[in-house]
């Protein structure tokens, strides 16, 4: 019904006539007249006007079920976005920009990249940030292509990274021919001792995420440290929102750090948009996929930003170029900045500590139900794993039916999830629902 | 402009938070992070002028004519964005049940089932974020197939070299070489080049059509034959699919897998570089190989299923849900008829401001285009010493967003102009004013081509220097 044209009828004929053709199908003169479609051939229905299309949208929204409390995290985390964030980040030139080519009419998207670039290098501790990357585990597998070089192919990845991550990885290793191994999990976390084992003068990298996928906290240095030893690069992964009270990837001796952005701002939204953050140490910047903004001068010595180190780039360098990437996820980087800038250091830092005091608030509640006792024994941060002693679908559906999103089943039992949207009375409520259905 | 960090006083805060209402609980000391959190400290209203600041020097699509080719700057409606803040769509966790998410799924076949009808496909994936994912998705579907049908000794991808950067690059990150063949000289692929390159080693092309001229390949249907006699699949790069919507499919054409740039096409506004959505579409063949998980109907409902060969995952749970959502929106409201007048009227378009300019300049082929065309500076650079960047320069004086610049490389001091079918005659009629107008200038002053813009916030930025010793974030923060 709307193809958004603005031209008139009369205003198409004049310029079908500037351009000597009678018609729209004198234009697709070179189009081969056996595969040129006839009217009628493209089974669509016709298009529909704004309200029409509006009130079916609605009614698809309709049919999606919003729980009004979420215990689910598992690599997507329900965490408050900030009004100013959400106003902020609509504003119709940041939505609609391209990417910014002409520096000069761009330096309000430019600068937003270079500031976000600082506090991604901030919260990691590392040098150097990229304008981001898809999400989390594109990340993590352009951090893998990063390590790559002549004498070294294979790269091992912990089994108790997210099952999702694991599985970009593997996908972009098929592409690559980069030997992926995995290091099978031990009590919810990297079993170091098997890493140190399967390390040796052909791996390139090796892949942990802090936390664990069960919530469970690593020890990075010990990892880094193993890791150094046989000359292999650290890759870390960390949830940002973990990252601004327990030990940076810096801090831990990681090379290159990554991690999904969602809970800087971003909703679940069924999957996405989302970010992939990308930082490492400044000897290794140059292997960095994607654009990175810099700072410069313009002709009259004014401060201003730019795309820059584009010879590592697909246009520049085509065929030798090690990530293909171009558009990336501009409008999350900005989200997530604007995010970390309203928050501030203290805001982000509340945000962790109470996702931290509510996971474990719901722990000891959910472990004194008899049948529910924590699966793995180390320190957790805001999700981990109990047991359940009954039909973990019969708990889930019970818990639907009051309107709770319950945590994750996974094969050692249930995936609970904590953040600061969780208020102590929807806790309680989920451990008296839990003990509804398994008895007092 | 002051930086966020400059605008930062210890001290200040957003009040966002209520008090914890559970006990305090301490993280382990030796888990503790030690280094400083040097995050801005700033009210509400410092990150509101902040940000209001900043977005006064960004040109969107909303700001004026964008005629960047090759990246379908087409209006963003409005609608699209009030659809995309329904809590329905943006409070929903990618892993709940699928019987609480049928909307989203629905969503999902929906538009599978209208861009496969519009593609000439058999099925679809909107894993991969951008163009670029979509790429590289297609040709790991084209290896896990080859890997599948005798065909893992096949280790070349043929590219002419008009294409994009990103169609050699994609090869390589699959572990492909790379055969570039020479383009003839409109622009189309060289039959007689292809035929040599192809043999038992032939793992695909990867072509897009109309090319990077503008220019629609006529021996198509012959191009695709050649690859597919000799072993290969065929790959299109959808990423000027605006040309042809409604006219012709690529299905149709020969080609086995596709990816779009949703955020071209479709008109998912771009967000100053993303995100994108690149969806890949299937021919019958590679139905089974697709990455993530598809939409399957079981006893009256939707449920999500990984395809038995499925290659793995390209992305994280179901791609850009809310960009391709808003894809799905633009689909439904100019349904079939009207994506192909959008497509006619991009041509139109595209053609009314060639013959505007031609008179004025060299254009890289002769006659009608598609929805973009390539100006070449060439004798003006000759001549007077003003490159494509200093009318492009030049260009941002004039309120206009400069065209792609220096693309396709097969053209000398290339402008590269795709005008979209949302654009006005009068738009197109005062734009192609001053275009004229700079490059006369370029015979009469070419100094101050060189010296342009002069009327943006900043002049031409010092990129060697950026590049050189680069200062990629801000470190002034004891100050």
């Amino acid at each position: 019904m709307s193809s958004y044209v603005p031209s008139t009828e009369e205003q198409r004929l004049e310029m079908l006539k500037a351009v000597g053709v009678s018609s729209f199908e004198d234009l697709y003169a070179d189009v081969p007249e056996g595969m040129r479609l006839k009217e009628g051939d493209l089974k669509l229905p016709d298009g529909m006007s704004e309200m029409e299309m509006l009130a079916k949208m609605k009614e698809l929204a309709a049919e999606n079920k919003i729980f009004s409390s979420i215990f689910r995290g598992a690599g997507a985390y329900n965490h408050y976005i900030p009004s100013v964030v959400k106003r902020v980040t609509a504003k119709e030139e940041f939505v609609t920009a391209y990417t910014p080519y002409q520096a000069e009419i761009s330096q309000g998207v430019l600068q937003s990249i270079f500031e976000y670039q600082t506090m991604i290098c901030e919260l990691t501790g590392m040098e150097a940030s990229n304008a981001s990357v898809y999400d989390g585990a594109s990340a993590a597998a352009e951090a893998v292509a990063m390590c790559r070089d002549r004498r070294r192919n294979k790269v091992l990845i912990s089994g108790a990274s997210n099952p999702e991550v694991i599985k970009v990885v593997k996908t972009y290793c098929f592409g690559s021919g980069v030997e992926c191994v995995i290091i099978p999990a031990k009590e919810g976390k990297t079993d170091i001792a098997a890493l140190k084992d399967a390390l040796d003068e052909t791996v390139a990298g090796v892949y942990v995420h802090q936390p664990s996928f069960y919530g469970v906290l690593e020890d990075c240095s010990a990892i880094a440290d193993v890791t150094h030893e046989a000359g292999a690069l650290f890759i870390m992964g960390i949830n940002p929102i973990v990252a601004s009270v327990v030990k940076s990837p810096a801090e831990c001796g990681a090379d290159i750090a990554v991690g999904e952005g969602q809970p800087l701002g971003m909703p679940m939204a069924f999957g996405g948009p989302y970010l992939g953050f990308m930082a490492c140490r400044e000897k290794l910047q140059r292997k960095l996929p994607g654009r990175i903004v810099g700072q410069t001068t313009d002709d009259a010595g004014r401060r201003c930003f730019v795309l820059t180190l584009q010879a590592r780039e697909q246009h520049i360098r085509r065929e030798k170029a090690s990530s293909n990437i171009c558009s990336n996820e501009a409008l999350c980087a900005l989200t997530a900045a604007v995010y970390m800038g309203t928050m501030g250091p203290n805001g982000l830092r509340e945000v962790a500590n109470q996702c931290y005091a509510k996971a474990h608030y719901l722990a000891t509640q959910i472990t004194e139900i008899p049948g529910f006792s924590l699966v793995y024994p180390g320190s957790f941060f805001n999700e981990f794993v109990t047991t359940c002693p009954g039909c973990t679908d019969e708990l889930l559906s019970a818990l639907e039916e009051k309107d709770i999103l319950g945590g994750l089943p996974v094969e050692e039992g249930i995936l609970w999830c904590a953040t600061e949207l969780n208020s102590k009375e929807q806790i309680d409520g989920l451990v008296s629902a839990i003990k509804e259905v398994f008895g007092k | 402009m002051k930086l966020i960090f400059e605008r930062s006083v210890p001290g200040r805060r957003c009040y966002i938070l209520p008090k914890c209402d559970v006990p305090f609980e301490d993280i382990p000391d030796d888990m503790k992070r030690q280094k400083a959190l040097r995050l801005p400290e700033l009210s509400e209203v410092d990150i509101s002028r902040h940000y209001t600041t900043l977005n006064k020097q960004v040109f969107g699509v909303n700001c004026g004519f964008y005629p960047l080719g090759s990246c379908t700057m087409k209006y963003n409606p409005a609608v699209h964005e009030e659809i995309v803040g329904f809590p329905g769509f943006q409070a929903i966790h990618p892993l709940q049940p699928d019987h609480t998410v049928q909307g989203c799924l629905k969503a999902i076949e929906l538009l599978k089932v209208r861009l496969c009808e519009l593609l000439g496909m058999d099925s679809m994936t909107f894993q991969p974020a951008a163009g670029a994912h979509g790429e590289f998705t297609g040709i790991l579907l084209i290896k896990a197939y080859l890997r599948d049908h005798g065909g893992e000794a096949r280790d070349k991808i043929i590219v002419p070299d008009s294409a994009h950067g990103t169609n050699p690059a994609t090869a390589n990150m699959c572990g492909y070489k790379v055969v570039n063949i020479p383009s003839a000289p409109d622009g189309s692929v060289d039959l007689d080049a292809l035929r040599a390159a192809v043999g038992p080693d032939t793992a695909g092309l990867m072509l897009t059509n109309p090319n990077t001229l503008g220019m629609f390949d006529k021996n198509i249907l012959e191009i695709t034959n050649i690859v597919h006699e000799a072993g290969g699949l065929c790959y299109y790069d959808g990423a000027n699919m605006n040309a042809i919507m409604g006219t012709v499919r690529p299905g149709d054409m020969g080609f086995d897998v596709i990816h779009l740039n949703l955020h071209k096409t479709f008109s998912t506004p771009h967000g100053g570089g993303g995100p994108g959505s690149g969806a890949v579409g299937v021919k019958e063949i590679l139905v089974d190989y697709l990455p993530g998980k598809d939409t399957v109907k079981e006893n009256g409902e939707f449920v999500l299923k990984e395809p038995p060969k499925s290659i793995g995952s390209v992305r994280s749970f179901n791609g850009n849900f809310l960009v391709y959502l808003r894809a799905l929106a633009y689909v439904l409201s100019l349904g079939g008829k009207g994506l192909h007048e959008a497509s006619q009227n991009a041509v139109l378009n595209a053609n009314y401001l060639r013959v505007l300019l031609k008179p004025h300049c060299r254009t890289s082929n002769e006659g009608i285009c598609m929805h973009e065309f390539v100006l070449t500076i060439e004798d003006l650079h000759k001549k007077y010493g003003v490159s494509a960047s200093d009318i492009a320069k030049g260009m941002l004086d004039c309120g206009v967003h400069p065209p792609t610049m220096y693309f396709p490389l097969i053209v000398d001091e290339a402008l590269m102009f795709e005008p979209t079918e949302t654009e006005t005659k009068e738009v197109l009629d005062e734009s192609a004013e001053a275009i004229i107008g700079l490059l006369k200038q370029a015979a009469t002053d070419p100094e101050a081509l060189h010296k342009a813009p002069v009327t943006t916030p900043v002049g031409r930025p010092d990129e060697v220097t950026a590049a050189r010793s680069p200062i990629i974030r801000y470190m002034d923060f004891d100050a």
